[in-house]
Formats: structure tokens, sequence, C-alpha cells
């Protein structure tokens, strides 16, 4: 099969993906690939170099050696296409709480260069969706956790982004508002966007299409929850993660 | 492009309006400190206290003691019995000078045309104590020329003084330039440099990072409110010195603007500058106080002149923005010269500039590619 025709059935590739500071290699030769509308999980242990593959998926990093394709654009030579095909969402609260939820909007909407009328759109789809939780003029500095996440994550899709990239994106929030946090992640995906999570909460990882587990820069598990609970004999995800996070030798930052 | 600019300095626009305290501070630190300096704090020193030894009692030294009298620059607040009380006079701290006319005063003066009188004055407040004796020699002096009316001497030369460009020697010349240069630094520097960093510590910068923005767009986004606050503010204190402390805009208003955006402009890009290499608010206004603005106030001639300084100094004091910013104003507002006399000036400020912005975008490319 040829590579490019790879690149159009996947979301995101990557081959042998690398990257070294100085003598550190961070992230060593990682290796998958993520069909479209697919939610991937991708564990590890704080410190097992999830957020510098991830910072190279984005186009924030250059890779030190390795392939990979977001959205069909090359991570080394095309970062500013692959921006405009992506959204993201950090574990930080990234909206800003002296502005309110519609002005926060604007902005977001603003620089992926939405018109007004887009604008007017989405806006009128979210706020049907959650009428009871987005009041428009309040300012999002007042908003519950829960609902300042929910409303970080609509506005990570608000230019419908081929790709999201959710960094811990439950952090701190209750499990109700977890579990309506889930549903908002299905529907996306029922929607043909790709998901890629990291997340710590081994329940969450059950919710994932497929999951890998990295250890020490290496992906060290990868498949279906069902796979690899049988492949390591255990009786959930938490069990499969404790399990190869133990043969980690790098300290936890 | 324009709309995302557009986009992003509205959004700007809201945290500035909406922090109603920097706001109150960014607009009224101006006007409160121009009228500080314009009003209370002066370089002139009227109604000084002083006291008198008049040993002599005779009519010459009561025609001087009522010459120093009706001076608006002394008042005199008692007379001593002999020079050993002067020592206790200064120390009750009123006495800013005590003269002492001997007793040989009046006769010797009759008789030899030479007289003395000797002037002490508190010297732990060395620059008041510097000009309060040249008054008094100034006072002394016309007396004695009142006293030559008449007679013809040998040889006179008078020399007669005019104080060019600031001919009532009026405070307000030398600190506008001064609060001009801070007040923009404050705003430009400061403000911009935090207002960068506080993106970064919220974690709001990680998102417009993987946004399809370009960092530079960011950077002058973040910016272009505060130069228009500078403008604000440029604008608001010319208005006061003009109609307030009364001092006129000798030269061009337009070259006076258009220099004052360029010196907002280095003052921006130093900001920029300070956010790349900071990661955190307190850091930021650290540098920025530390590092600018203490030397904007020593070294940039406001304070003090950069004439008197040790070599080291007025070498280092080069490299300060507000030295080329202030002599530019102080140029161009109070002796009315155009860009023939300052473009010396005009250029350093222009490629300090340069050199800012050149460093502040390297330097955030740079950290890009590391993290």
């Amino acid at each position: 099969m040829q590579p490019t025709e790879e690149n159009i059935q996947y979301a995101i590739t990557a081959i042998n993906l690398t990257k070294a500071f100085g003598e550190f290699i961070a992230v060593d030769h990682i290796s998958f690939n993520i069909k479209q509308g697919e939610i991937f999980g991708f564990l590890g242990a704080n410190g097992a170099g999830k957020t510098t593959a991830m910072r190279m998926l984005c186009g924030l990093s250059k890779p030190t050696s390795g392939e990979a394709t977001v959205a069909g654009f090359d991570v080394s030579t095309q970062p500013e296409s692959i921006k405009k095909n992506i959204g993201y969402m950090s574990q930080k609260f990234s909206l800003y709480e002296d502005l309110t939820v519609m002005e926060n909007i604007r902005f977001y909407a603003g620089i992926y260069g939405l018109s007004d009328k887009d604008i007017k759109e989405k806006v009128r789809i979210y706020y049907n969706t959650y009428t009871s939780i987005m009041k428009k003029n309040k300012l999002v500095g007042s908003l519950p956790l829960g609902w300042k996440q929910k409303l970080s994550f609509s506005i990570a899709l608000i230019h419908e982004p081929k790709i999201v990239f959710l960094d811990e994106p439950t952090g701190g929030v209750d499990p109700l508002t977890r579990r309506e946090f889930w549903e908002m992640i299905y529907a996306a995906s029922q929607r043909g966007t790709t998901l890629f999570v990291t997340t710590h909460y081994m329940d969450e990882a059950e919710y994932c299409h497929r999951v890998s587990i990295m250890v020490d820069g290496s992906i060290a598990a990868l498949g279906t929850p069902a796979e690899l609970k049988k492949q390591f004999a255990a009786e959930s995800m938490s069990d499969v993660f404790l399990q190869l996070a133990r043969q980690a030798t790098r300290q936890a930052d | 492009m324009k709309e995302q600019f557009l986009a992003f300095v509205k959004k700007e626009w809201f945290h500035i309006w909406r922090d109603k305290k920097t706001l109150f501070i960014l607009f009224g630190l101006p006007i409160v400190q121009i009228l500080i300096f314009g009003f209370a704090l002066t370089n002139e020193i009227k109604n000084s206290r002083i006291a008198i030894v008049d040993q002599s009692k005779d009519e010459t030294s009561q025609r001087l003691i009522d010459r120093i009298a009706s001076s608006r620059y002394f008042d005199i607040e008692e007379f001593l019995k002999s020079g050993d009380e002067a020592d206790a006079a200064f120390k009750r701290g009123k006495i800013k000078l005590v003269i002492i006319i001997p007793e040989s005063f009046g006769s010797s003066l009759k008789h030899t045309n030479h007289g003395a009188i000797q002037v002490l004055a508190d010297a732990s407040d060395p620059n008041t104590a510097s000009t309060l004796t040249s008054y008094m020699q100034a006072i002394v002096g016309d007396f004695q020329s009142d006293l030559n009316e008449g007679k013809k001497l040998p040889y006179t030369i008078v020399p007669e003084v005019r104080m060019l460009y600031n001919p009532q020697l009026k405070g307000a010349y030398n600190f506008v330039p001064g609060i001009m240069a801070m007040v923009l630094m404050l705003i430009c520097t400061l403000m911009t440099s935090i207002a960068i960093v506080k993106e970064k510590e919220t974690g709001t910068m990680e998102v417009l990072l993987v946004s399809p923005l370009k960092p530079i767009l960011v950077i002058f986004a973040k910016s272009t409110p505060y130069l228009f606050l500078s403008l604000v503010n440029i604008a608001s204190i010319l208005l006061l010195s003009v109609f307030v402390l009364g001092l006129p805009i000798a030269g061009s208003l337009v070259l006076l603007i258009t220099l004052s955006l360029l010196f907002s402009i280095a003052s921006l890009s130093l900001g920029m500058l300070i956010s790349t290499i900071t990661d955190s608010q307190q850091t930021a206004m650290l540098i920025s106080l530390m590092g600018l603005f203490l030397p904007t106030l020593m070294l940039s001639g406001f304070m003090f002149p950069i004439e008197n300084m040790p070599l080291p100094l007025k070498i280092m004091s080069n490299v300060v923005p507000a030295k080329w910013y202030y002599f530019i104003v102080k140029s161009v507002m109070i002796k009315g010269v155009g860009l023939k006399i300052i473009w010396k000036e005009a250029f350093v400020l222009t490629f300090m500039t340069l050199a800012f912005l050149g460093l502040s975008i390297k330097n955030y490319k740079v950290r890009l590619a590391i993290k």
C-alpha cells in the first residue's frame, strides 16, 4: 500500500516518532495509526512522555526523528496546516475568566476566522444544547469548574476541527459532570471527529475505543480496552495500567 | 488575518476595561504626578527662616537687615545675641541660615570701604544650603551696588544674566518631559509584559499557540491597546502642562507626538522582550521595575544631571532609552528645535526599537522550538 493512501485513511499516523532533549529521549520511536472518528486514549504515568508526544502532533515542537501526519499533513513540514485542522483543550483551564461566555466564544471563533454569521449559528446550536449552563452574559470566572470545562470543549470544537486533542480534560471535575463530558465526546465522535484524549482516570480509559499506554517514552501496550485486559489477564484497565507503570524506571516529574 | 487581529484586540480591550483598578491607575497616575510636581514640589525656596546676629547696630546694618527682610526668599525668625547661639538655633531645626554682622561692620565700611559679614548655612541639606547662600549673596550684592550709587568706581563688570527658554526658572520645564518618559515606560513596558506573561501563567497561551494565529500576530495584537492608552496619556499630559501649568510647547506638536509614539513602541518592544524571557507575572513586574523603571528615573537626566555623573554611569546612561527620549522632549517642547537638531537621538531610539523587536521575535521562536 502507498503511504499517501494510508494518510487519507487515518486521522493521525506516527512512525517511529522520536523527540530527544540532548541525552534525554522523551519520546522513543512510537508508532500508531488512529482512524477517523476514533476515541483514542493516550495513557501513561506523569513523565512518561505523553505531553511531549502530544506537542509534536499539535505542531508545537519538531520531532528529532521519525514521521507523523495529522489530518494528512506532516508535523515537521506543515505545522501551520495542522493547526487549522485541530482543536485543543488543555488540562489547565484555558478560557478567559474576565470575559463573558459569549465574548470567549466570539474570540476563539474569531481567531479561527469564522464569520459573524457562522458564529451566530454556532452559538444558537450550543446555546440550545446547554441552555441551562450557558448564561451568555455571565463572566466565565463565575461558572462552576464542570461548566467551564464543558464550555472549553465546545469552544475547542467551534471551528469543526477534524481532530481534537484533549489533555486531561476532566481533571478535578465531579463524577456526574465527567459522565456528561464523555457524552459530549461520544457525540463529537459520532459526527466524525477524531478525539485524542489523555487521562489519569482508568474508568475513562474503558470508554475509549482504543488505548495506548506509554512507559518511559515508548508505547508499552496498544489495543481496545477488552484486548488489553485479556492480554494482561487483568480485571480492569486500572490493573493493566498498574502492571505497566510499575515497570517504569524513569522518575515522574 | 485582519479579522483575527481585530478579534484579538477587542478581547484585549475587554481585559483592560474590566480591570477598573488598573485602568484608574493608568489614567490617574499621570494626572496626579503632573499636579503634584506642578504645585506641591518645587525647586524654588521661598520664605526660608533665618536668624540674624547684629553686633554692629548702626544705620548701615539696619538697612541691610531691612533689605533681607523685604526679600520674599527670607523670613527673619529671630535675632540672636551672639554667634555662639547659632549652633543651638540650627539644632532647633527651623533656621536655615544665620547672618552675623560683626561689630566693626559699619565703621569699617565707612572708613576703609570694606565690610565683612558672615553667612552660616545648614548644609545638612546641601542643595538648599547652596541655593539659599546664592540668594543671600545676590541680595548683599544688590545692597552693595545701592551703596555705590552716584560714586564712580574704577571698574565695574555687571553680568547681565538671562535665563533662556525658561525665564522664570520653572521646575515644570524639567519634570514634564521626565513624567512623560516614566508614564510611557510604565504603561508600555510593565503592562505589556504582564499582560503577555499572564496568558502564559493561566495556560491560554498554549491554546493560542495551537491555533493558526501567528505568534507575531499574538504579540502585536496584545500590545496594540497599550499603544492606544499611551497616546491618550501623551495627550492628557500635554494638555495639563499647557493649560494647567502654563508651559507652552515651543516646537512642532506633530514631531513631539510622533517621537513620543516612537518611544512608546520602543517601550512596548522592551515589554515583549521581557515577556519572552519570564514565565511569571511577578518576575515580569520585578524586571520591569528594577531593570527599567529605576534606570529611567536615575539615568535619564531627569532626576540627576548626566553631566555630573562618573564616567561608568555616563556610559551606562546611553543604553537607557528614556535618556534619549527625555532629551528629545526637552529640545522639542522647550527649545522648539526641529528634527535637524535631534535626528541623532531619534535615530538611536529607532535603532533600539528595532533591536528590541528583533530580539523578542527571535526569542519567541526559540522558546517555541525548544519546548
